[in-house]
């Protein structure tokens, strides 16, 4: 694939994510950030979300496995996932922590497992998806081309 | 802008309809900046902003990480902290700063008891209240601990432009 074919595809792409609600105009605000001082901004901030996400999940799922579950402990996970993820822009990741806390409140057990699945799924396929991203921006510069906004 | 005398900061002098104050209402000239007409303006806002400190108080790293960039592509190096006791601790050994950006909702001491302290210590810097939710019940519990303005997160650059244009003229 030749650079032009290679642009062109990253553009379509980055639409895709946004009209599938993926990413909002938050990630946009966090591309603006980027410039020639801070050149890897967005892949370090993303970087940070995997890591803090993935701490995120596993203290979920731990708090969810208690006999007795700690509803208001459960809900400051979600509450610091749904901050995280609105800061980078992550829409549907954002969406399913709203959903979890509003089971935290009831304090539904079943309503919260399903929506830890829910939450662990839209998690892995916006990571899939920004992954995708970020390689096909890394083909681009290494074929010596930049990066189209 | 004085938060008022007296060190609680009282909600007396808290402006609650600050609030609900939209990007629909605040449009910078710099949002508007064509291409050539960027890098002086961009310049003059760096100069001005050089001499500010900044205090960025918030448990999550990728917040920190995204409120610190967002001051630094406006000439400004924040100090981040994890919590409100850092934040407090910071005061306790007479750091003084023009603005603090304050998350609501940390551990070992969250923002609203961070803000009672400050204020308690006489300080009247802006703190800018930060949370999750869009909730006014939070709101007006923050802006009661003595916040001078309150904006959920995460904050954009119109809204920063609105806390600097405002501290500016305090």
């Amino acid at each position: 694939m030749d650079l032009f074919q290679l642009q062109r595809r990253l553009v379509d792409y980055r639409a895709s994510l946004y009209h599938e609600d993926f990413l909002d105009e938050q990630f946009s605000q966090l591309q603006d950030l980027q410039d020639e001082n801070n050149p890897d901004f967005v892949v370090e901030v993303v970087t940070l979300f995997f890591e803090d996400s993935e701490r995120l999940l596993n203290e979920l799922a731990k708090a969810l496995e208690q006999p007795i579950i700690d509803f208001k402990r459960v809900d400051a996970h979600v509450h610091q996932f749904k901050g995280s993820s609105s800061s980078i822009g992550a829409q549907r990741v954002q969406k399913a922590c709203i959903a979890f806390r509003n089971y935290c409140e009831e304090q539904n057990v079943e309503g919260c497992l399903k929506c830890l699945q829910q939450l662990r799924h839209e998690y892995s396929l916006v990571k899939t998806k920004l992954e995708s991203m970020f390689q096909l921006e890394q083909q681009i510069l290494s074929a010596g081309g930049s990066i189209p906004m | 802008m004085e938060t008022g005398d007296g060190a609680s900061g009282s909600s007396s002098n808290k402006r609650p309809e600050e609030d609900e104050i939209t990007e629909k209402n605040r449009k910078p000239e710099e949002d508007e900046i064509i291409e050539e007409n960027w890098k002086p303006e961009e310049e003059e806002i760096i100069e001005k902003n050089k001499n500010l400190s900044v205090l960025v108080v918030d448990d999550d790293p990728v917040v920190r990480r995204v409120h610190d960039m967002l001051l630094q592509s406006i000439g400004i190096k924040a100090h981040v902290v994890e919590n409100g006791k850092e934040a407090v601790d910071l005061f306790c050994i007479g750091l003084s700063y023009d603005l603090i950006l304050m998350d609501k909702d940390m551990p070992v001491m969250n923002g609203i008891e961070a803000t009672k302290e400050i204020r308690g210590m006489g300080i009247h810097s802006m703190i800018v209240g930060v949370t999750e939710s869009d909730v006014d019940s939070e709101k007006r519990e923050f802006a009661t601990a003595g916040v001078d303005y309150c904006f959920q997160k995460p904050l954009t650059p119109e809204r920063i432009n609105f806390i600097l244009n405002d501290l500016n003229n305090f």
